[in-house]
């Protein structure tokens, strides 16, 4: 006979259980449902009255050149941070893994990016690229190029790009450290012994054998170029020149709090919460599944 | 195919010594053990002749060259790991042709001497397998055709058979044996495991805290142990010391009887295997019953020297009953008594 433990029922789990759905609702279930009834209405010009439209928003963001623009350049965005960050926090986690002594004071450095502010890491680098103050736009001026991200709009994406990779860095290096860490020694030593030098070894046995983490972050950053960087446009370019660093969240923002097209930025927003649902559900999907090697 | 020469060889982790002048010669082709207690340094030892761990003092030549600060990958060795550190995203045959692509061998030569080392190592159905995919027993055997499709010059093993069970642990000794002495190459084979050692050795270095105690063959070492160290590693069951002293002709022990053998004077230890004790009535060794331990093909006795705490074993050839309290007296041949100074070393 199998024994099992039956608690008699009471309110209890339930009361435990509440404070959490509560915050749920409050702070999740409440605002979206908002948004998806909000993307359905139009309002008029005066805010006087609104109609309920059903998709009609959503038609016109399709239909909407600059919206389509956008949605590429978030996308470049997006990978373009994760490129840069992670191979960045790659090769410092390659340097790290062959260190050994002071080795916890280059990871407690490298963590401090993580814990400042987005906005406060974007007027970092404002200070720093600043055409007219910054430290780092008068060398390149001094090296003969000129920097100007309030009137260059590729200037101004690299600058939102390292910005927001910038601070991601510390995040991938303690993943991807880890990682390292975590292959045996011994493998790496026969392949040593097997003749292959530092960069093979890299590239042939530490490489490959981390690919489930780089996978894992590659969406972590997607996820956080998308979502995230919020702060650090809105610090550094307020989308601008000319919308160049305008991504989707930035989109949502300016159309709906600047330019008060309330219906149209909820059917944004409602877009944006399908792409992090569709994006987490992959990632679930290929952890629960482990990686093949 | 190489002699390996060390020559003073000393390690040291920062301040600590861990290594403290190891020297040998091995001869080209030959199988040598280092054998000895764990965190002896047998490891270290064998990972500086890989080129894995730098040299603090000394001097290593494999063939003619003197390999201090050449890379593994210059070194021309394989070697054989205990976790077998097989790559795990590779299959059998990758993790095999592995070290040959990167010298750049053409295709079918890699085919070939992965297909031949296959075929040695009866591993020819897993070719296209992940090494996860594979029993311990397997993996060993990739592991072993990853370091002989390389034809180098040494072979290196630390403790490779030690994750496998005792069966095939005895048959992969056969196999490594068999290999080696088919292939001609020089072997170092590091194992804690004295009746492994014993076995494979062509010679044994026995290693203890960082010294080389002795370097000879099994026989030698069994025969005529240097110190007392090796004389209670080498062998099975070990070795008896029993503390006495030297009086004329005789060691006297510490309850008066007297064994004839040995000369000189003062406080020795008597070492005496279990296997070399005769059964003799009137014999000087009295050994007070314990217990026994019936082995089929002999007997194990355990007792005390009668009238002391030095613990006894004997081995009896066959069954023998025989009851607990009983006193039993042994002999002993001159010449396979082992007499051993207060410092450790041999005296006779
Ligand atoms: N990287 C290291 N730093 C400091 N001490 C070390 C290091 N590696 C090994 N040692 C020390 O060196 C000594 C010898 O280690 P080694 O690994 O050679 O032992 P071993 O004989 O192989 O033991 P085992 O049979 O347990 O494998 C040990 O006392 C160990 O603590
Ligand atoms: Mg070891």
């Amino acid at each position: 006979m199998l024994k099992r433990v039956h608690f008699p029922s009471s309110l209890l789990p339930y009361l435990l259980v509440a404070p959490q759905v509560l915050i749920t609702l409050i702070f999740f279930i409440w605002p979206a449902s908002q948004a998806l009834w909000q993307s359905m209405l139009i309002e008029d010009a005066f805010g006087l009255s609104t109609e309920f439209v059903w998709f009609e928003n959503f038609q016109a963001l399709m239909d909407d050149p600059l919206y389509l623009a956008t949605f590429k350049r978030t996308a470049f965005f997006s990978l373009a941070v994760a490129f840069v960050s992670m191979s960045f926090s790659l090769i410092l986690a390659g340097f790290a893994d062959r260190v050994i002594r002071g080795a916890t004071a280059y990871r407690t450095l490298l963590i401090w990016p993580y814990a400042i502010a987005p906005v406060l890491a974007g007027a970092l680098w404002v200070f720093m690229f600043n055409p007219t103050l910054g430290i780092v736009a008068y060398g390149l001026e001094f090296l003969g190029y000129e920097w100007n991200h309030k009137v260059n709009g590729g200037q101004a994406m690299a600058l939102v790009i390292m910005a927001a990779a910038w601070k991601q860095v510390a995040y991938n290096f303690l993943f991807y450290l880890a990682a390292m860490q975590s292959i045996p020694k011994s493998v790496v030593e026969a392949a040593a012994i097997d003749g292959a030098g530092p960069m093979k070894r890299f590239w042939t046995i530490i490489f490959p054998l981390i690919s489930p983490t780089t996978f894992f972050l590659l969406v972590i950053n997607m996820v956080y170029a998308f979502f995230d960087t919020f702060g650090i446009i809105h610090a550094v370019t307020q989308g601008g020149p000319a919308n160049a660093t305008t991504i989707l969240v930035y989109k949502v923002f300016n159309d709906g709090f600047v330019g008060l097209d309330l219906g149209g930025s909820a059917a944004q927003s409602v877009i944006l919460m399908a792409l992090v649902i569709a994006m987490t559900v992959v990632q679930f999907r290929f952890i629960e599944r482990k990686v093949e090697y | 195919m190489a002699k390996i020469i060390l020559d003073n060889l000393k390690k040291s982790y920062g301040a600590t010594e861990v290594l403290h002048g190891v020297n040998a010669e091995i001869e080209d082709g030959e199988f040598v053990v280092i054998v000895g207690p764990s965190g002896c340094g047998k490891s270290t030892l064998l990972r500086m002749i890989a080129g894995l761990e730098t040299v603090t003092e000394g001097e290593i030549y494999i063939g003619e060259r003197m390999v201090n600060g050449l890379e593994p990958a210059d070194r021309d060795i394989a070697m054989v790991f205990q976790n077998y550190a097989l790559y795990p995203h590779m299959s059998v045959r990758q993790n095999m042709a592995y070290g040959l692509k990167i010298r750049g061998l053409p295709r079918d030569e890699i085919n070939r001497r992965v297909e031949e080392a296959a075929e040695i190592l009866e591993i020819g159905d897993y070719l296209d397998r992940k090494p996860r995919q594979l029993s311990g027993g397997q993996r060993q055997r990739v592991a072993m055709g990853r370091a002989i499709v390389r034809q180098p010059e040494v072979f290196l093993f630390d403790e490779p058979l030690s994750n496998l069970d005792a069966k095939l642990r005895v048959q992969m000794r056969l196999e490594i044996r068999k290999l080696q002495k088919r292939l001609g190459v020089t072997a170092v084979y590091v194992t804690h495991d004295q009746v492994e050692a014993m076995t494979l050795g062509d010679r044994l270095m026995v290693l203890n805290g960082g010294y080389a105690e002795q370097f000879g063959t099994p026989i030698e070492l069994y025969e005529r142990p240097q110190t007392i160290f090796v004389a209670g590693f080498i062998g099975s069951p070990a070795m008896n010391f029993l503390p006495g002293r030297i009086e004329g002709d005789a060691v006297v022990l510490e309850n008066g009887s007297k064994v004839p053998g040995g000369a000189g004077s003062g406080q020795v230890t008597l070492g005496v295997r279990p296997e070399h004790l005769v059964a003799d009535d009137k014999g000087p060794i009295r050994l007070q019953v314990i217990l026994a331990e019936q082995l089929g093909a002999n007997t194990l006795v355990h007792g005390v020297l009668e009238g002391t705490d030095t613990q006894l074993v004997v081995s009896l050839a066959g069954i023998r009953a025989v009851t607990e309290g009983e006193v039993m007296g042994f002999s002993i041949a001159r010449e396979q008594m082992h007499l051993f100074g207060p410092d450790g070393r041999r005296i006779n």
